[in-house]
């Protein structure tokens, strides 16, 4: 029985014997990013729009924890004794935790209704949080939030362009960004989670890490493709495609490393915590991360190939590879491995 | 071991880690000794339990934009307020030129949430009695049948008729050397009617009329030095006020009635009140008919410009409308923080299960180095909660957990590249070398980005994001110290040991697994050299391991030879590598 060993594996994407046509099958995966993309941005559409937490709808929200008793209905009379024109909704989010959310409620509303919560559940004031968030607090958080993105994307173009002397290089790693962050969103939007300032977090902390993930990678093309204008071994498209395999091994621990934390996070955050911060934003997170780490290799690198493929060296070089191919094969027989 | 060389260059750096920790716990410890610096990071108000209130300013009766100066001002009133109220540990600070933040412990009465809320207002009101000279305390109150009783409606603002029996009571029932009475107003008194008032500054006690000009009928107000008749200085400190034309109308009319009280009657002075205490009470020396007055007295620069900044603030009475108010329940963010850990540290035995499984003990490496990363930022949170008032909040504990993933990848792709090199046919020590050459390059470059995204987030963002964006941008720092400090001189060190340095099949860096064939000899046995010499005498090895620079240097007939004899190479090697297989099942 033939045993599968990463080291073994990484022997045979290191020397090219075993290789993923990673830039060769490019339109198959343009393809699947093309349609993963569209999906995404139907699912909010289908859906309805976004689950929009507090912080961006506005109002008053009242978490209780060590719950005995999770009746619902005990939360809503309590709500509606002092407010009796409002309509709360009381979910019980995780073990002996409630969650109730109503209209923006006066401060002294909020007050008498924290009381009344206290009273309807048999807790202490230690137990109960409460959250009144007037409706342009969402706004403030989630357009400082867009500055930022655009802030951090032009300058991380630049400095991309600025080290690796290439702007494709950029709009390579730019457009597997865009990819990782639709498709987050619309797997965000699929799960039904709220939108809390915590996942927004999440997605400008993927923007890092997706961009991170590329540079590792495309320092490793930078170095394949380096002295390409000497060599005839591999055409461009190939050495890029090696750098990936190459890479692959990398790639594969780095995300599993990055994951592993994310996800116990998030399983944590979801099973004992429920709603709140952890869990908003590792799903983001858990998300990102898979598909920052996908994207690289499957959206970014052959975008950059296929970018650079036309470009009059490139193409005289690949003519160069190709004669001395064809050459060796009507002459001597050389062995397999190219 | 030889004196000099990769080994004690490697030695020398260690010390300087050795050296930066003892420098930082020293700090720390010093600073818990001497002053009031902790082992244990400060908690935002997540985790900690509390009220945070981000409040926005609203300019009353105008849609005029805040300046920094303003919303400055504004902050000074707040904490001023509620350093008053007696919460103790209250934070007040800004947020990206536009809110404010009230961080509070435990749940702020309505009292104190009313009193944050509430614009400041500042009153110019008439004396009718009471002075700074005298007595501040409580007096025994006057009996009953020697209360004034008003004879007549009052006429002016400055008529003592206003003075009742009950207002003289409370005149001398207030204590102005209690911190209660000097504490600001709750809600503002009345403007058309009398109020008694404290100055904190020169424990005066007052009883003073109705309103009669509105701080906002201030145009502008400034301090400097007094100008004699001819234009000289006069070296004493002096404020002045510019009211507007209504405000001045209505100065000059004041002036002109107090001027007609002698020097020495309270009734003569009049008292600039800001939200309840009494800001100033100067005396009327001349009738202002252009409401330009100038109130001098026993200022000093600072106390001058203290009360110009006052009068300001006054022209423009700003109110707070609440964005949002979060109480955190201490039970809420105990549970948070205690889940948040557990999270951490599961995530970190996966990552050191995952580490060990991929790298067998090379793995080791890379969880001494994620502890050393750990408490080198552990120790800055700490420092840096003393001298910064950082304060660690749940987004914060998250963004340390995704940097465990972030900085183990730093020593992944150090670790390939070392494999790579090894893979090339390279010895150890030299694999170690070269592979640092290449994995310092694409690690510097990896963590740019990195701190790129947490300095523009930590500058553009908001509220929760800053914390994240911080220890995302502090793990990044101690990230790159602890490759360049200790993964690298350690695995250098590592690199000369029999156990690594031979490739022993659990070191992670076995030659045979890695596919080089010519140190392995089939049916498990490896044929152990000197891997130095190795890489000196073994001309193929080293060929096919420089090949990329060698290639631009050859002719083309050269170059081919090569290429074919690489290639030969290399598939024997996994030809090799297949057998091997083989005999291992």
């Amino acid at each position: 029985m033939s045993r599968f060993s990463f080291s073994n594996f990484g022997n045979e994407l290191y020397s090219g014997k075993r290789s993923y046509g990673f830039v060769e099958k490019r339109k198959l995966w343009f393809l699947i990013a093309g349609a993963a993309v569209l999906l995404s941005l139907l699912i909010p559409v289908v859906k309805g729009g976004f689950n929009l937490g507090i912080d961006f709808r506005g109002g008053s929200e009242f978490t209780v924890s060590n719950v005995q008793d999770t009746d619902i209905t005990a939360g809503e009379q309590a709500v509606t004794n002092v407010v009796p024109e409002a309509v709360p909704r009381v979910t019980n989010i995780a073990p002996q935790t409630m969650r109730v959310q109503t209209e923006r409620l006066s401060d002294d509303e909020t007050l008498s209704v924290r009381d009344a919560l206290i009273g309807a559940y048999d807790v202490t004031a230690e137990d109960v949080t409460s959250n009144f968030v007037g409706p342009t607090w969402g706004e403030d958080v989630s357009r400082q939030a867009i500055v930022g993105l655009i802030v951090f994307v032009a300058l991380a173009a630049v400095l991309m362009a600025f080290y690796f002397r290439t702007w494709k290089m950029s709009v390579a790693a730019m457009t597997a960004l865009v990819v990782v962050m639709i498709v987050t969103a619309g797997i965000y939007s699929l799960s039904d989670f709220e939108v809390t300032p915590s996942a927004v977090i999440g997605f400008l902390t993927i923007l890092s890490y997706s961009l991170y993930d590329t540079v590792v990678v495309f320092d490793k093309v930078r170095e394949n493709t380096a002295d390409l204008d000497v060599s005839t071994k591999r055409t461009f498209g190939e050495q890029v495609n090696l750098a990936v395999n190459q890479t692959l091994v990398r790639s594969i621990n780095t995300s599993v490393v990055a994951v592993l934390p994310v996800a116990s996070i998030l399983f944590i955050g979801a099973l004992l915590l429920g709603a709140g911060t952890l869990r908003d934003l590792s799903l983001a997170l858990f998300v990102g991360i898979i598909m920052g780490t996908l994207t690289t290799v499957f959206v970014a690198a052959p975008m950059y190939a296929m970018l650079r493929m036309n470009e009059p060296e490139i193409k005289k070089q690949e003519k160069r590879v190709l004669h001395r191919r064809s050459l060796e094969e009507s002459g001597q027989e050389v062995p397999a491995g190219s | 071991m030889p004196r000099t060389g990769p080994g004690s260059a490697a030695k020398r750096t260690l010390v300087w880690l050795g050296v930066l920790f003892a420098l930082l716990a020293i700090l720390l410890g010093g600073g818990s000794l001497w002053s009031n610096a902790s082992w244990v990071p400060k908690l935002a108000l997540d985790l900690e339990g509390g009220t945070q209130m981000i409040l926005a300013p609203e300019v009353q009766g105008g849609g005029e934009e805040i300046t920094p100066e303003q919303l400055d001002q504004a902050v000074e009133i707040i904490r001023q307020r509620v350093d008053g109220s007696g919460v103790a540990e209250a934070e007040i600070s800004t947020q990206s030129g536009q809110n404010v933040i009230v961080s509070l412990p435990g749940v702020p009465d309505a009292e104190t949430r009313e009193l944050i809320q509430a614009s400041a207002q500042m009153e110019f009101r008439p004396v009718l009695m009471g002075g700074a000279g005298q007595a501040p305390a409580a007096e025994t109150p006057t009996p009953e049948e020697e209360l004034p009783t008003p004879t007549a409606e009052p006429t002016d603002a400055s008529d003592p008729n206003w003075i009742t029996a009950e207002v003289l009571q409370e005149f001398e029932a207030t204590d102005c050397t209690s911190p209660e009475a000097l504490a600001p107003a709750t809600e503002p008194a009345p403007p058309d009617l009398p109020m008694v008032a404290c100055d904190p500054g020169t424990q005066g006690k007052y009883i003073l009329g109705p309103v009669e000009v509105m701080g906002t009928q201030i145009d502008s107000a400034d301090y400097g030095m007094a100008r004699g008749a001819q234009g000289q200085s006069l070296n004493q400190w002096v404020v002045n006020i510019q009211f507007d034309s209504e405000g001045s109308e209505k100065f000059r009319e004041v002036t002109e009635r107090l001027f007609a009280f002698q020097q020495g009657d309270p009734r003569n002075q009049f008292a600039i009140v800001l939200d309840g205490t009494i800001v100033s009470a100067p005396t009327t020396n001349v009738v202002i008919p252009d409401g330009r007055p100038q109130i001098s007295g026993n200022f000093t620069e600072e106390s001058a410009a203290a009360l110009a900044e006052q009068l300001k603030y006054g022209a423009l009475p700003i109110s707070f409308e609440i964005q949002s108010e979060q109480q955190i329940s201490a039970t809420l963010g105990a549970d948070q923080l205690r889940l948040g850990m557990i999270a951490g540290i599961i995530g970190l035995i996966l990552v050191a299960v995952y580490s060990l499984f991929q790298y067998r003990m090379l793995g080791l490496l890379t969880i001494s180095s994620l502890v050393v990363a750990g408490v080198l930022t552990y120790l800055a949170i700490c420092i840096l909660g003393w001298t910064e008032n950082y304060r660690l909040s749940l987004a914060g504990v998250a963004g340390l957990i995704v940097a465990i993933g972030q900085t183990a990848d730093s020593f992944i792709v150090y670790f390939e590249r070392i494999r790579d090199e090894l893979r090339d046919g390279r010895g150890l020590v030299s694999a170690v070398e070269n592979g640092w050459r290449r994995a310092k390059r694409t690690v510097l470059a990896s963590k740019a980005v990195n701190l790129l995204a947490a300095v523009v987030l930590y500058f553009v963002a908001v509220g929760n994001v800053r914390g994240f964006a911080f220890t995302l941008g502090l793990t990044a720092v101690a990230d790159l110290i602890v490759v360049f400090l200790f993964t690298h001189p350690m695995l250098r060190l590592m690199a000369k040991t029999r156990f690594f340095g031979e490739g022993h099949r659990w070191s992670g860096l076995d030659p045979a697994k890695l596919g080089v064939l010519p140190f392995y000899r089939g049916a498990g046995r490896v044929r152990h050299r000197p891997v130095e010499k190795l890489e000196e005498d073994d001309p193929r090895g080293r060929k096919s391991a420089a090949a990329g620079e060698a290639q631009r240097r050859q002719t083309i007939a050269e170059r081919r030879l090569a290429q074919q004899e690489a290639e030969q190479q290399k598939a024997m090697a996994a030809r090799g590598q297949g057998s091997k297989e083989e005999d291992n099942s």
